[in-house]
């Protein structure tokens, strides 16, 4: 066992690149769960974007138009769900498992082509002054475009959610639609755009992992990510800067355990990978036990289906 | 014509199976309080609604002001004018009273300028409320005033008030016809709808009656009494509940300082409450909605376990028991939510019979159910309580309001319960399933067996009980004889006026 190979500036810098697939990921379904609407096929649609991505980053060569792609990819699935979900009501819980299900086997089928290929390099970001600061410089500010986007997303969602009039409107929708439809607000409509939104974000994450992580395709590349995205939602009791914390959490965790096997820690390496799971497991437990469930709050309509007619 | 706000000519709509609205017409003038009344699907609701922009009509023609109105939404029914409180609140309980204001408007000022505006209006009307505040948090009168102020803000026209007082106090009912008369006084009209004649005759000028979706008449409230209102809207006479007393009784179910915290989120904590029940009496709880009703009911169905001694049937402790163990030794309860409580909604009659009457009418041998034994007991029920259904093969959802209800409670009193526990026994039913209802309880209790009733229906527990308490933030006050009490002794039983402490010091 060799824990001084470990650097802590490296540690939390790769933390904050390991977090942000399933940050991306989580906030979007944040704001689709605020809205009313519990979409679980998180996984499916981040499979979808990372292939679509990778795609797409192969034929172009660029890797922003790969994570374009990759957006336009997880919100056309997420069109699936919500056309099920909103307009013919079927089940949330089960339509969501099974677009989990379609999406892997989809991205499995698309991704035959695409095994053993590299995708194109993406450089890091060093922003002019802030990058040269000791420790906290290598930490935040030297990465790629994608990490600063997450960031800054969750700055904007926060913004949107707590300070625009449409964010008002979706938190009220969200959280009472009988009463929202009643004032004369869009439900549906409102919903379908929060669950575009929510499948765009899991692409971009899902393309996080297939050009920036890895960077190339594998079949099951998300491998959990979009549950962990899930958890951390709950995790963050539905508010957006809590969420950052919560995917920096698990992504610190997935990190540490990767650092922790290869300084060769006398545990089993399955129980070490079994770690991000655990503590999600852990966490939702936790937090959806007894008294930690009313302190959660929770949106009123979460699930639930609606039907204007009553 | 200068005199008429709006002009109602014609309406019609109907829906698959029923007619809601057929050739509605009549007339609201501006500064009056018009009341509109009728049975429950007399077609007051899609009215009202039409005239909200939430339905569109199929026949018929509105005019505000002397201009055709047709709203397509609400939004354009509040741009013309026209604001609406309803029913059950459209409210937002996890939001601050101030978003929840915001979002009943057009073009809301930013929150701080928003939340100034609603401190000078509710102080005008003399509706106390603190913007801040989360809604989940408020009582229901005070949840009223947010509605009311969230349409007075845009300065309506119009003003439709559904059911406004059916969750007040009497205090509270005060305050909120001074606001209404101010109004009338400034030049608003009102639509006022609401099942309690006596406040229809103390507010409104005007009434129009509706039965079965037709105008069946107009009066003056002022000049008609409220047996003559309610024989109209029923289209029929109406009998008084009559019984014969038994006194005397032993004590049956005894309730000790039973304190509980609530399962549900936004819930009232039960504390200390204690009361008994004697056979052949009839306890009625009163108290405004969410100030521990329905804790109350789970505590004693057995639905919410509580410490052993807390709860006593007899002399035995039973806080510890589960419900089908109550219903055993004969502690039977019917709760509030007809759909999906006391009632699975897409089960057969029969089904939802056997849920309930499993135990006591042995409708289960072995594992297995027996059928034939639960369709007859589904069928005297259906037979004794004059529940209007094709049969016991009819799911649940199927039935109205009031028979559905009527098949809730006659289920329970044929088990022969020696206590009975019923929430809002009559809400949402017309008054002649209503009556019928309060003499079946009646009747059980001159059998002998103890009835406690839950209800926010004031009138309904002075004509049924013989002693009254009232639950008000979780806490049951001492149970009086309910003959003889005043109005105001009962309003100030409730917890008189919620949050009248913010009035006094603005």
């Amino acid at each position: 066992m060799d824990l001084s190979g470990i650097s802590p500036v490296l540690l939390l810098a790769s933390l904050i690149v390991a977090s942000t697939p399933i940050l991306l990921a989580a906030l979007g379904e944040l704001v689709v769960e605020r809205s009313g609407v519990l979409n679980l096929g998180v996984e499916g649609m981040m499979i979808t974007g990372a292939i679509t991505g990778f795609a797409t980053a192969v034929a172009t060569g660029s890797p922003a138009l790969g994570f374009l792609g990759a957006a336009v990819g997880g919100a056309a699935l997420s069109v699936l769900f919500a056309v099920l979900v909103l307009w013919l009501k079927s089940n949330q819980v089960a339509t969501g498992l099974a677009l989990t299900l379609f999406g892997l086997g989809l991205a499995s089928m698309v991704g035959q082509a695409y095994n053993g290929i590299r995708a194109p390099e993406m450089g890091d970001i060093a922003i002019p002054l802030l990058s040269d600061i000791p420790v906290l410089g290598p930490i935040l500010f030297r990465h790629d475009w994608v990490v600063y986007l997450g960031v800054a997303l969750v700055a904007g969602v926060w913004w949107f959610l707590n300070r625009s009039r449409a964010g008002l409107t979706l938190r009220a929708v969200g959280e009472n639609h009988d009463a929202a439809h009643a004032l004369g607000y869009h439900v549906l409509r409102l919903r379908f755009l929060a669950i575009l939104f929510g499948g765009a974000c899991a692409g971009l994450g899902g393309a996080y992992l297939s050009l920036v992580r890895v960077p190339q395709w594998t079949e099951g590349i998300t491998a959990g990510a979009g549950w962990i995205a899930l958890a951390i939602v709950v995790f963050a009791s539905w508010r957006p800067l809590r969420l950052l914390l919560g995917a920096w959490l698990f992504g610190g965790i997935s990190v540490l355990q990767l650092n922790l096997q290869a300084a060769r820690v006398p545990i089993p390496v399955e129980v070490l990978s079994m770690a991000p799971y655990l503590v999600t497991i852990l966490v939702l437990v936790l937090i959806s036990s007894g008294r930690g469930r009313a302190a959660l709050a929770a949106p009123g309509s979460l699930g639930q289906p609606f039907h204007a007619s009553r | 014509m200068s005199d008429v706000l709006l002009a109602i000519r014609g309406l019609t709509k109907a829906y698959p199976g029923v007619v809601a609205n057929s050739d509605v017409s009549f007339d609201i003038r501006p500064a009056s309080v018009h009341a509109l009344l009728g049975e429950n699907g007399a077609g007051k609701s899609t009215l009202v609604k039409t005239i909200y922009g939430l339905v569109r009509p199929d026949a018929g023609s509105m005019t505000l002001a002397g201009r055709p109105y047709t709203p397509a939404e609400p939004r354009a029914a509040r741009a013309a004018g026209v604001a609406m409180v309803f029913q059950h609140f459209s409210l937002f309980d996890a939001l601050s009273v101030a978003e929840n204001i915001a979002l009943g408007m057009e073009n809301p000022p930013p929150l701080r300028d928003l939340s100034s505006r609603i401190a000078q209006v509710s102080r005008e009307y003399g509706l106390p409320l603190d913007p801040r505040r989360t809604v989940g948090d408020l009582s229901a009168g005070e949840r009223q005033r947010v509605e009311i102020i969230r349409c007075l803000l845009q300065a309506p026209r119009l003003l439709i008030m559904d059911e406004p007082t059916s969750v007040l106090t009497p205090q509270e009912v005060d305050i909120l016809f001074g606001t209404l008369r101010q109004l009338r006084e400034e030049g608003t009209a009102i639509l006022y709808i609401s099942h309690k004649l006596e406040e229809i005759r103390a507010l409104c000028e005007e009434a129009t009656i509706l039965r079965g979706g037709k105008v069946v008449a107009t009066c003056d409230p002022r000049a008609t009494s409220a047996r003559q209102m309610a024989e109209m809207m029923v289209g029929g006479t109406l009998k008084t509940p009559a019984r014969a007393t038994i006194a005397g009784g032993e004590v049956v179910l005894e309730v000790q300082g039973l304190s509980a915290a609530s399962p549900r989120q936004h819930g009232m904590a039960l504390r200390d409450v204690t009361f008994s029940v004697s056979r052949g009496e009839v306890l009625g709880i009163g108290g405004v909605a969410g100030n521990g009703q329905d804790e109350l009911l789970l505590a004693l169905s057995g639905e919410m376990r509580t410490a052993p001694g807390m709860v006593r049937l007899g002399s035995d402790p039973i806080g510890r028991c589960s419900p089908s163990e109550r219903r055993a030794r004969g502690l039977l309860c019917a709760p509030e939510e007809r759909m999906g409580h006391a009632a699975a909604p897409d089960m057969t009659l029969t089904e939802n019979a056997f849920l309930t009457g499993r135990v006591r009418e042995r409708l289960a041998r072995g594992g297995f159910v027996d059928w034939t034994g639960a369709r007859s007991f589904a069928e005297r029920v259906i037979r004794g309580f004059d529940v209007r259904t094709p049969g016991p093969g009819a799911a649940a959802r199927s039935l109205s309001g009031g028979n559905l209800q009527k098949f809730v409670i006659g289920r329970e009193i044929l088990q022969r319960p020696e206590v009975l526990v019923v929430n809002q026994p009559t809400w949402g039913v017309d008054a002649a399933a209503a009556a019928s209802i309060r003499q079946a309880l009646l009747d059980l209790a001159s059998q002998g067996a103890a009835v406690v009733v839950v209800s926010q229906d004031l009138d309904e527990l002075m004509e049924i009980s013989d002693r009254f308490a009232a639950l008000n933030e979780g806490r049951l006050s001492p149970a009086r004889p309910a003959r003889g009490l005043t109005v105001e002794e009962i309003g100030l039983m409730l917890g008189g006026a919620h949050g009248m402490e913010v009035a006094h010091a603005h």
